[in-house]
């Protein structure tokens, strides 16, 4: 039902509701507007006063020399700050290093969600423990996650390497070798977060009609075509869903990369957004970090787009 | 359910709407202004912050950023002084350490409303003075509040002040130091008659040391944290650069040269490369990893700050701390930091206030034996030649550390927790896990450093 709505974008519930107010009165319509204006309005000034507003001022600091060691903006910096970015090559190979984790993240988080969500929906008995089970690591605060994967991945301690060398084998420097930190983390971040995509995904399926599949038991199709021909079209808004949503989820990495790795080792693994975060305010350059936001920004907004104009078609196909 | 509302709510909507807003409206700002009123009057941390209201006249703003062993000792040291001055009330407020702290205190002195009092490292101080966050004194001014230069650890006095103005008053040296576990060194024959580890010199020696202690061990000889700890890396690296007489940067002003010194460099992260390589060290181990093998006797010494001292005190280890041995060039050296206390320029600080800022910060000194159960070095000469410090160990064994003291290089990017730790940190521990070459490492340290060199100091 959720994802119903959000997918729909409430184009097919908001206009007949609307259309009924107008022809009854006018003046009722113009009251309602008004009042819907004030309903909204907590909402509004505290959207335009912590997201908007900041916003723009950022998008000013980020023309100027501003730094968290002075009030104000400090003197105009004109594009300077904007030409470093794009001339710095630690910002482009933490953006690389960011999408390398999205890369390595979105596949198995909406591949194995799925079949995970596939099995658990076939369960006849407990499937609330299913969903339970799938869910609950997804409930960890950050740094209690991060914890737990230090204990298992830690060099010389950890669980796994243990079991590397039990076994007569050279343990892999998990944390310190930048191709396996990325993986570790990966890892930590599949486990952490699949719950939410699983759970979408078990409402997309559980919203499938059970006369659907009787349909096609009937016509005699195979669990493998009745997967392939049925389940997966039916279930595409959500689907599309959850890939945007991870690719999103992804590409703001920063807590789990911080904690695990600092984005070591040196800056090897260091995500975009640890970038920012480091020369705002350990280097305390907030001018610089804020245009290299923007561009960042501007990044992600390119990729949103992007899976709009692509996913068009298959909202006409729901919708049609 | 919502339908519903809406359709009660109708029929009111012809009569009194107005009235009923109006008066509503009218009741919130009442409580609103209540709210505010009784929040000026409590004056708790955040409605302080929220409201930005300033302090009251008899009391003080305290910011540090400890935690831990050194979070409970400071915690003492300000009862102590609340006890003895009960009509001064102390607000302390505790922030995390490193970037986040320095920050805040950075952000809130910027924003005119910062603590009367704060903490920070010496090796971040250029950068606080140098973008006029500070007030500075003249050694008249603190001599006249009864806090005389000469009354400090030279070393750290000189590292607080900037262009001859005093803009931090030191409270500890904490080095980086030399632990030895005192049952595997014994059996090793490390040890002297008086049960204390024999002196170490060179280079030979400490390789030799740390065979013998590995032979008892059965795994390691020593152990320092290499996986993602870039700062206990530099302070390592630094310790046996500095040793050399190497220098990694000068700074004049914001304007910051690379001076490193490539041989000597090299020389250092050979001799630390040597050590992982033969199996003396482990190379892939991180601070968890160090805390469990020499706890558990698994491996001899351990390189690391002394401020590590309750983690192993309150186990039944038996261990002991010395300096840093001296391994290489003419004189010893010691890596080391201070906490010193800084008074926040603010405008609205008048002398009264001063001077009761002032008086905190020499009550804090003067009681600092305290202090050094966290393993520091008080930097208040009173306390640190007392009979009470000297006869206190292992705190008592490493003072001449304190005395060679050298901290990170001057530069608007160095300093406790800083990107250079970083960046240096991380080229060292590439070396040390074998994933680089010395010469590789160095080449990573100066690339590492360029955009630094090369981009514009802040507020500048």
């Amino acid at each position: 039902m959720a994802t119903a709505t959000i997918i729909d974008d409430g184009s097919a519930s908001g206009s007949p509701r609307s259309a009924t107010i107008g022809e009854t009165s006018t003046k009722s319509g113009a009251d309602e507007r008004r009042a819907g204006w004030w309903f909204s309005a907590p909402f509004l000034v505290l959207y335009l006063a912590f997201l908007v507003g900041p916003a723009i001022y950022g998008v000013v600091m980020s023309f100027s020399n501003a730094t968290t060691l002075r009030p104000g903006l400090g003197s105009a910096a004109g594009w300077a700050n904007y030409r470093e970015v794009f001339a710095s090559s630690e910002f482009w190979n933490s953006m690389g290093h960011t999408l390398w984790f999205t890369v390595l993240t979105t596949p198995p988080l909406v591949i194995l969600a799925f079949v995970f969500a596939i099995l658990a929906d076939r369960l006849r008995h407990g499937r609330g423990l299913a969903r339970f089970i799938f869910f609950a690591p997804y409930v960890l605060p950050v740094t209690s996650v991060t914890l737990i994967f230090t204990f298992l991945y830690a060099g010389e301690i950890g669980l796994i390497p243990t079991i590397f060398t039990v076994l007569g084998l050279e343990p892999p420097n998990l944390l310190g070798e930048t191709s396996w930190a990325f993986i570790s983390v990966a890892v930590l971040t599949v486990w952490w977060t699949i719950g939410f995509n699983f759970v979408v995904f078990l409402a997309g399926l559980q919203e499938v009609p059970r006369d659907v599949y009787e349909a096609a038991a009937v016509d005699g199709a195979k669990p493998g075509r009745t997967l392939w021909s049925v389940v997966l079209p039916l279930l595409r808004p959500t689907i599309v869903l959850v890939v945007m949503l991870q690719i999103l989820a992804s590409l703001q990495v920063f807590n789990q990369m911080y904690l695990m790795t600092g984005g070591g080792p040196g800056t090897s693994t260091r995500p975009v957004m640890e970038f920012i975060y480091d020369s705002g305010f350990s280097d305390a350059r907030a001018g610089f970090a804020a245009a290299a936001t923007m561009v960042y920004f501007f990044a992600v907004l390119v990729i949103s787009v992007i899976w709009y104009l692509l996913r068009r078609p298959a909202r006409k196909g729901a919708g049609g | 359910m919502a339908m519903q509302t809406t359709a009660n709510a109708a029929p009111t909507r012809s009569g009194q709407r107005p009235l009923t807003r109006r008066a509503l409206l009218t009741a919130g700002a009442a409580g609103l202004a209540g709210l505010a009123a009784g929040a000026a009057g409590c004056g708790s941390p955040v409605e302080r912050g929220l409201l930005g209201t300033g302090s009251q006249p008899n009391s003080l703003v305290y910011w540090n950023l400890f935690s831990g062993g050194d979070g409970e000792n400071m915690t003492k040291m300000v009862n102590n002084y609340s006890a003895a001055h009960p009509d001064v009330s102390v607000q302390a407020t505790v922030l995390s350490w490193g970037t986040p702290y320095y920050t805040k205190l950075a952000l809130a002195t910027a924003g005119s409303s910062p603590p009367d009092v704060a903490v920070t490292h010496l090796s971040r101080l250029s950068t606080l003075a140098g973008n006029d966050l500070l007030q500075g004194f003249s050694a008249d001014q603190l001599a006249k509040a009864g806090m005389p230069a000469g009354n400090f650890t030279p070393a750290a006095m000189q590292k607080s002040t900037v262009d001859g103005t005093i803009y931090a008053i030191p409270l500890d040296t904490h080095p980086f130091v030399m632990f030895y576990n005192v049952d595997v060194c014994r059996e090793a024959g490390l040890l002297g008659a008086d049960g204390k580890l024999k002196p170490i010199k060179g280079p030979e020696q400490l390789q030799a040391a740390f065979a013998a202690a590995k032979k008892v061990t059965g795994q390691y000889g020593a152990v320092v944290a290499v996986t993602n700890d870039p700062s206990t890396n530099w302070r390592w690296f630094a310790t046996l650069y500095y040793q050399l007489g190497g220098q990694v940067m000068s700074a004049d002003g914001p304007d910051v040269k690379l001076t490193l010194d490539n041989a000597k460099a090299e020389q250092a992260l050979g001799f630390m490369r040597q050590l992982t390589a033969s199996g003396l060290m482990p190379g892939t181990v991180d601070g968890a990893g160090v805390t469990s093998l020499f706890s558990t006797g698994k491996a001899g010494f351990l390189l690391d700050g002394e401020w590590q001292i309750p983690t192993y005190a309150n186990t039944d280890l038996k261990f002991d701390v010395v300096p840093v041995p001296h391994v290489f060039g003419p004189k010893p050296v010691a890596f080391a930091d201070s906490h010193a206390l800084v008074l926040p320029r603010n405008s609205a600080m008048d002398d009264a206030k001063r001077a009761l800022a002032l008086g905190f910060v020499k009550f804090l000194l003067e009681d600092s034996l305290v202090w050094a159960a966290g393993g520091h070095i008080p930097a208040w000469l009173p306390v640190q030649r007392s009979k009470a410090f000297t006869s206190l160990t292992p705190q008592s064994n490493y003072v001449q550390a304190a005395l060679t003291a050298e901290y990170d290089p001057p530069g608007w990017f160095s300093g406790a927790g800083s990107q250079f730790e970083n960046v240096v940190g991380a080229a060292v521990a590439s070396c040390q896990n074998g994933s680089a070459s010395p010469a590789q490492a160095v080449q990573a340290i100066r690339s590492g450093l360029q955009p630094y060199l090369d981009a514009p100091a802040p507020g500048t």
